[in-house]
């Protein structure tokens, strides 16, 4: 692997070698001292051009857990803001002697774009409405430490599937692991051609969630939702909000996920998100985990 | 009085018909005749053997930059770019930096390209004041200075009312209106098409229908006014279809088709590469495939570049960010051949949809062989193979989108005038 620009470019080997590195990497933030020399005297660059809390601090503490020097760049204070382009930036980045990029931008296809004009490992961590590999990774990470295998599993996506990169990365890595996926959300969140990812449409969280084993609850992102996609707040929570109720038409033992941050009472009812259900913190644990593992994989780690 | 005799080329000239291996003699700047054989004794002979000799090409659409965006490209060298395409007629849009919407712009454009074109530059005014698509331009007046029609081309003339006037306006000035057509509240922040490789990548998709209902309402009110509606770049199946039934209806409707949109599908946004970003975006195979067939049967008259130059470094950023359009004229003769080569047109009838239909439909001198005619001629090695690089573009700007790509059919020179402006040079001839 040279980057890790999205899971659909990746093979089920190479998806299930960086889980399984990742297993090793867990134990290591379990022990007291959370620190191990793997990646000592190396150096990962956070490019954070979007604005993220989770991910951001979750790769850095992946770096430092692995001894790795991180640092960070946001937009805010970049040479961006004196009107560099990404472009130059990113090439002055790696002439700095960058061992690895992570980076999140707003617009899809930056991290390819900067792959292409450095020679430095590039991590996608999040590129607008493309994808969210790692995000993808620690899903399916999650998945196996309470179902074993993904193998004919049903998984409903629920939510702005439009504009969601956390969609597409779990769509490509569920079906690759074997699962049977469903994305659900109002027609005006569903986009064009999405049958061609190999899932199925659902307009009803009945349609949905019926025989489910996994539910992942999209956050709603109003700051993206450039045009009136639903009527209000109220009436998308009630038409496809994750409330005890609603849990109900899956199977009995269904787990629940979230990339967060969740917006409580929208698209997910706090007595779910906290319950048993829910996933969402051990998602956050194996975050870490799972990225110590890409950047390791990243900077000629053999397993 | 100097007489250059051209002798064994494929001669083909679709307003008359000719498609024969001849001899055609220019005289000083005009044609002087053309057929099997010619008496008089020539200055100069050109052996043409296995070439094509043809009226050049005429471009309905080009951006040229000048004045205002000389980084990008200015007439010089847009102009040569043109005739390295077999180009001996550009027509430049309005987008100007002042726009051309006064008849002191339109009259500056055409001085510098007097001094400083390699081909005959026409020039397409605004359509409405700076192109807001508010208050008609001075178009009569435009019209006086030299323009041959009114576009506000990417600006879209968004309300029906103002595009209503402004057909009727061009009607009585006798001449077309050019439109792009693309509802840009529909269109919204897309910048591919709306599709599953937009889905797939993430990128904001714009539907083929913000073409399409934009074309079926200037359809209507070219009904409505009488007017002659050209519409630009057709990119879309059921636009084809709805030039076509607008035709056979009788409304004064021509289309354009670009050869970027002849030869790639929305595929290519895959590859996140800025150089395949225009407007209208590249559209699925079912599209390019209606619009292939629509140049064959007619329906669409012309290829037209919409040769857009911009700087590389403006196209090295961000997808969303960087700015629509692509470089067109030295490749669209090879792309076009790709049809006369499936057998899906002749090469009497390329040459139509490149030179002869677009100077009859804005009604400009080019287009023809006849004997005193202007000689603006191209001679193409129909086979040749050629390797698009960036250095060895003309234009100032580099954004193709077909760079690294083999491509099969060139222009080897280009007269405008009977004057040579074009020839292709050694180190290209590999």
């Amino acid at each position: 692997m040279k980057h890790l620009l999205g899971i659909e470019g990746m093979t089920r080997a190479e998806i299930e070698r960086v889980l399984e590195t990742s297993e090793a990497m867990l134990e290591i933030s379990q022990r007291e001292i959370k620190r191990v020399p793997t990646l000592r005297g190396r150096t990962v660059i956070n490019v954070f051009l979007e604005s993220s809390t989770r991910t951001r601090v979750s790769f850095e503490i992946a770096a430092k857990r692995l001894s790795a020097d991180a640092i960070n760049v946001t937009r805010a204070g970049s040479s961006l803001s004196k009107a560099e382009t990404l472009a130059d930036m990113a090439r002055n980045l790696a002439a700095m002697s960058a061992d690895v990029l992570v980076v999140r931008d707003s617009v899809a296809g930056v991290p390819h774009m900067l792959a292409e004009r450095v020679s430095v490992p590039v991590v996608n961590a999040g590129d607008g409405c493309h994808e969210h590999p790692t995000q993808a990774l620690l899903d399916a990470f999650t998945l196996r430490q309470s179902l074993g295998s993904l193998e004919g599993r049903v998984i409903s996506i629920v939510g702005d599937i439009s504009h969601s990169r956390v969609a597409r990365s779990d769509i490509h890595c569920f079906t690759k692991l074997g699962a049977e996926v469903r994305v659900a959300g109002p027609p005006t969140m569903m986009p064009a051609g999405i049958e061609v990812l190999g899932v199925k449409p659902c307009f009803s969280l009945e349609q949905a969630l019926a025989g489910a084993d996994v539910i992942v609850m999209l956050r709603i992102q109003q700051e993206r939702l450039d045009g009136a996609l639903f009527p209000s707040v109220r009436e998308y929570s009630r038409t496809f909000g994750l409330t005890q109720r609603t849990l109900a038409l899956a199977k009995p033992e269904a787990i629940v996920l979230h990339p967060g941050p969740i917006n409580r009472g929208v698209e997910i009812a706090s007595d779910v998100a906290d319950a048993e259900p829910s996933r969402i913190l051990e998602q956050v644990t194996n975050g870490v985990a799972v990225r110590m593992a890409v950047l390791y994989l990243l900077t000629g780690g053999q397993t | 009085m100097t007489r250059t005799r051209i002798q064994g080329a494929r001669i083909l000239d679709p307003l008359s018909g000719r498609d024969e291996i001849g001899v055609l003699d220019v005289v000083d700047d005009r044609i002087e005749s053309v057929g099997r054989e010619s008496a008089a004794v020539p200055d100069e002979v050109i052996e043409a053997s296995g070439l094509w000799l043809a009226p050049g090409f005429v471009d309905l659409h080009a951006h040229l930059r000048e004045p205002g965006q000389e980084y990008k490209e200015d007439i010089e060298t847009g102009t040569r770019a043109a005739a390295a395409g077999g180009y001996t007629t550009v027509c430049c849009m309005a987008n100007t930096d002042p726009v051309n919407d006064t008849p002191a712009v339109t009259e500056y454009i055409q001085r510098r390209a007097r001094e400083s074109g390699a081909v005959r530059v026409r020039v397409i005014a605004a359509a409405t004041q700076g192109l807001r698509g508010e208050i008609m331009s001075e178009m009569a007046g435009l019209a006086g200075a030299g323009a041959v029609a009114f576009s506000d081309d990417g600006s879209v003339i968004m309300n029906a009312a103002v595009m209503r006037r402004v057909l009727e306006y061009a009607r009585g000035i006798g001449r077309p209106v050019i439109a792009h057509c693309e509802d840009l509240n529909l269109r919204g922040s897309g910048v591919v098409h709306e599709g599953a490789h937009a889905t797939c990548c993430g990128l904001p998709g714009s539907p083929a229908e913000a073409e399409t209902s934009m074309v079926a309402r200037d359809h209507e009110l070219a009904r409505l006014t009488g007017a002659h509606l050209h519409v630009a770049h057709v990119s879309a199946v059921r636009s084809v279809e709805l030039i076509r039934e607008a035709k056979a209806a009788g409304v004064r409707v021509t289309a354009e088709v670009t050869p970027h949109h002849l030869a790639l599908t929305d595929e290519t946004v895959r590859t996140f590469d800025t150089n395949f970003k225009m407007a209208p975006p590249l559209r699925s195979a079912r599209d390019r495939e209606a619009l292939r067939e629509g140049l064959a049967d007619g329906t669409i008259d012309c290829v037209a570049t919409d040769h857009a130059p911009h700087a590389l470094y403006e196209k090295d950023v961000e997808f969303t960010a960087a700015p629509f359009g692509v470089v067109g004229f030295e490749t669209a003769l090879s792309i076009a051949l790709e049809l006369v080569r499936e057998e899906r047109m002749t090469p009497l009838e390329l040459v139509d949809r490149l030179a002869t239909r677009p100077a009859r439909l804005l009604g400009i001198p080019g287009g023809t062989l006849e004997p005193g005619a202007p000689a603006d001629l191209v001679l193409v090695e129909p086979e040749r193979i050629w390797k698009v690089e960036s250095t060895r573009l003309t234009s100032r700007s580099k954004n193709s989108s077909f760079l690294g790509r083999e491509l099969r059919g060139r222009a080897l020179r280009t007269w405008v005038g009977g004057r040579l402006v074009f020839e292709l040079g050694e180190e290209s001839a590999r």
